[in-house]
């Protein structure tokens, strides 16, 4: 009778122990969510009107114009490209970096760290320096950068305008290509390590029997351990992907919207919407979009995540 | 393994390598190069005089960055360590009616664009009084940065044998002699993974920086280094030497506690 009675007050204070995360949290996620939202839904698109506090609620009106404004429509090809490209190329390389690691050949252990470094620097130093190695100079005379490169290895015919391209070739705007390393080179690392985790985590005695058995290494791979690298493949892809849907350092401080927006995305615009041009209304409804397509992906996963954990 | 295909395998590894080393290249032999050194047509090129000046010149200008920096990430890494770790407790020893779904709703915090809660923040921190302070900063970092923190502490902790908790229990020992003598002495390699992984975030962290700081004297080395390399300055031994100083103290965790950098990155995406 005691026993119960303990656990009891142990649940309930342990609810009042979570009580002040759970309060900030409500607050300052989803209360502020809830006031985003509002906002998104009012004329407040002038300092002004906002000074002014009058609230005069327009519905979907700000949405509308937003799906319809040129530039909104180019972030989201611009995302939706850039997602597709960083998330193959952090898969790809991750996993090919993985494999070749997981060799355990001498020295994989300093390459390892050298693939993983990027992870531990801000996106704007990455930016900083990636806009300078990127930046075509003036062409043909005075190439900069990789341009300038390739002239001094004879490769003058590689030579290209980089981030500054406005080449499009169906909504895919070529300048996002440069963007789009950075960030691989930023990230496939974290893959590579998700990989390599899960390749680690196989059981020895399982591929020492199937070797036994007559197995080659080219099935050993595709029978064995890729099967196994399927979820890890997944929460890689759902983690890079809200990466990428919200990507706002690295294009700040790489290029900024570029010529014709060609590398503009969902955060700069609503950057500059709402600070810059005080048009806190449309600022709010691209986060409030920017939220919503974080939401897609991030939601079913955690749920899925959750059911796991209460079946156990 | 065949020595060709061991070969081979070092082959692409080093191609690997000089990709990864790029920008690491020019970042720190433009950074050691003197002014007249410095142009367009030399970037690729060693520096033929190892110079300090752009240091020099880098320090001085973002040294009040970095300091900003450090107040910043200091309380901020610590209180939501705290707190991360006996929520984390409570999460995965305690488990009451609800207490999953209360979990999830808490993880979800972690991945929402900080733009969809902007407009808000600043405006509470306007109305407190902490608009353009480190103050405000902290207090946004130690809020947001409960979701993860709570997630690795309560992922470490389960890890404990539940029956050792039930045992103190047993001998009429409250939650938090439990935390505080069977939990908080073991938990030194969760606090240094979470402790690595909020000091790396909040050091590295730019949009809350940007827009709740706007005087210069004032904002985290992350703005500071935008707005130098944004000044149209030609000087890019200064840039790129600001560019490493503001990488210098996470690269030197990452140096220094590097596994468990590794841990708190796998933790944050495979969960259970």
């Amino acid at each position: 009778m005691i026993q119960i009675k303990g656990s009891t007050r142990r649940r309930l204070l342990g609810f009042f122990i979570l009580l002040p995360t759970l309060i900030s949290l409500g607050i300052f996620v989803y209360g502020f969510i809830g006031w985003t939202v509002r906002v998104s839904f009012s004329n407040w698109n002038s300092f002004s009107k906002l000074m002014k506090g009058e609230y005069i609620f327009v519905g979907l009106r700000n949405y509308f114009r937003l799906f319809e404004d040129p530039r909104f429509q180019t972030d989201l090809w611009n995302t939706l490209f850039f997602t597709l490209f960083f998330i193959l190329g952090c898969l790809s390389l991750g996993i090919l970096l993985a494999v070749l690691l997981d060799k355990g050949l001498k020295g994989s252990r300093i390459f390892q760290n050298l693939f993983l470094f990027p992870m531990a620097i801000s996106f704007v130093v990455t930016g900083t320096v990636w806009s300078w190695i990127f930046a075509p100079g003036i062409l043909p005379k005075f190439p900069q950068g990789m341009n300038l490169l390739y002239k001094l290895l004879g490769l003058e015919s590689l030579q290209w305008s980089w981030y500054t391209s406005t080449v499009s070739i169906f909504h895919f705007n070529l300048a996002l290509i440069p963007v789009i390393i950075a960030a691989i080179w930023q990230l496939s690392g974290y893959t590579m390590a998700m990989y390599l985790a899960g390749l680690r985590g196989i059981d020895q005695a399982l591929i020492e029997a199937a070797k036994v058995d007559g197995a080659t290494s080219r099935q050993i791979f595709w029978r064995i351990k890729f099967p196994i690298l399927r979820p890890i493949t997944l929460s890689a892809m759902i983690i890079l992907g809200h990466i990428s849907l919200k990507i706002f350092d690295l294009v700040y401080s790489m290029t900024g919207s570029g010529p014709n927006n060609v590398t503009d995305v969902p955060a700069i615009y609503m950057f500059e919407t709402t600070f810059r041009a005080n048009k806190y209304a449309t600022g709010s409804a691209i986060a409030i979009v920017m939220l919503v397509m974080v939401a897609v992906v991030i939601v079913p996963y955690l749920v899925s995540s959750m059911k796991r954990e209460v079946s156990k | 393994m065949s020595r060709v295909s061991k070969l081979f395998t070092y082959i692409l590894l080093i191609i690997f390598t000089l990709f990864f080393l790029i920008p690491i290249y020019v970042l720190i032999s433009t950074s050691f190069k003197p002014l007249q050194e410095v142009s367009l047509e030399k970037m690729w090129f060693l520096p033929l005089k190892a110079s300090f000046q752009g240091f020099v010149k880098a320090f001085q200008k973002l040294s009040p960055n970095l300091k900003n920096s450090f107040i910043l990430v200091i309380p901020a890494t610590i209180i939501s360590a705290l707190v991360g770790s006996i929520n984390g407790y409570v999460l995965s020893k305690i488990k009451f009616r609800g207490s999953n779904l209360l979990f999830t709703l808490i993880l979800f915090g972690m991945f929402i664009p900080y733009q969809s809660v902007l407009f808000p923040v600043i405006r509470f921190l306007q109305s407190i009084n902490l608009y353009g302070s480190i103050w405000g900063l902290v207090i946004l970092h130690i809020i947001y940065g409960l979701p993860i923190t709570t997630l690795i502490f309560r992922n470490y902790y389960a890890e404990v044998p539940t029956e050792l908790i039930e045992a103190a229990h047993i001998d009429g020992a409250g939650i938090f002699k439990v935390y505080w003598k069977v939990l908080f002495p073991i938990s030194l390699p969760g606090f240094v993974v979470v402790i690595i992984w909020q000091f790396t975030n909040i050091w590295n962290e730019f949009l809350f920086a940007v827009t709740v700081t706007s005087d210069p004297t004032k904002q985290p080395i992350t703005v500071a280094l935008v707005n130098l390399a944004g000044s149209k300055v030609v000087e890019w031994n200064v840039q790129m030497a600001g560019a490493l100083l503001a990488a210098l103290p996470t690269l030197l965790v990452y140096v220094l506690l590097g596994k468990y950098f590794l841990r708190g990155l796998l933790a944050g995406s495979v969960k259970g």
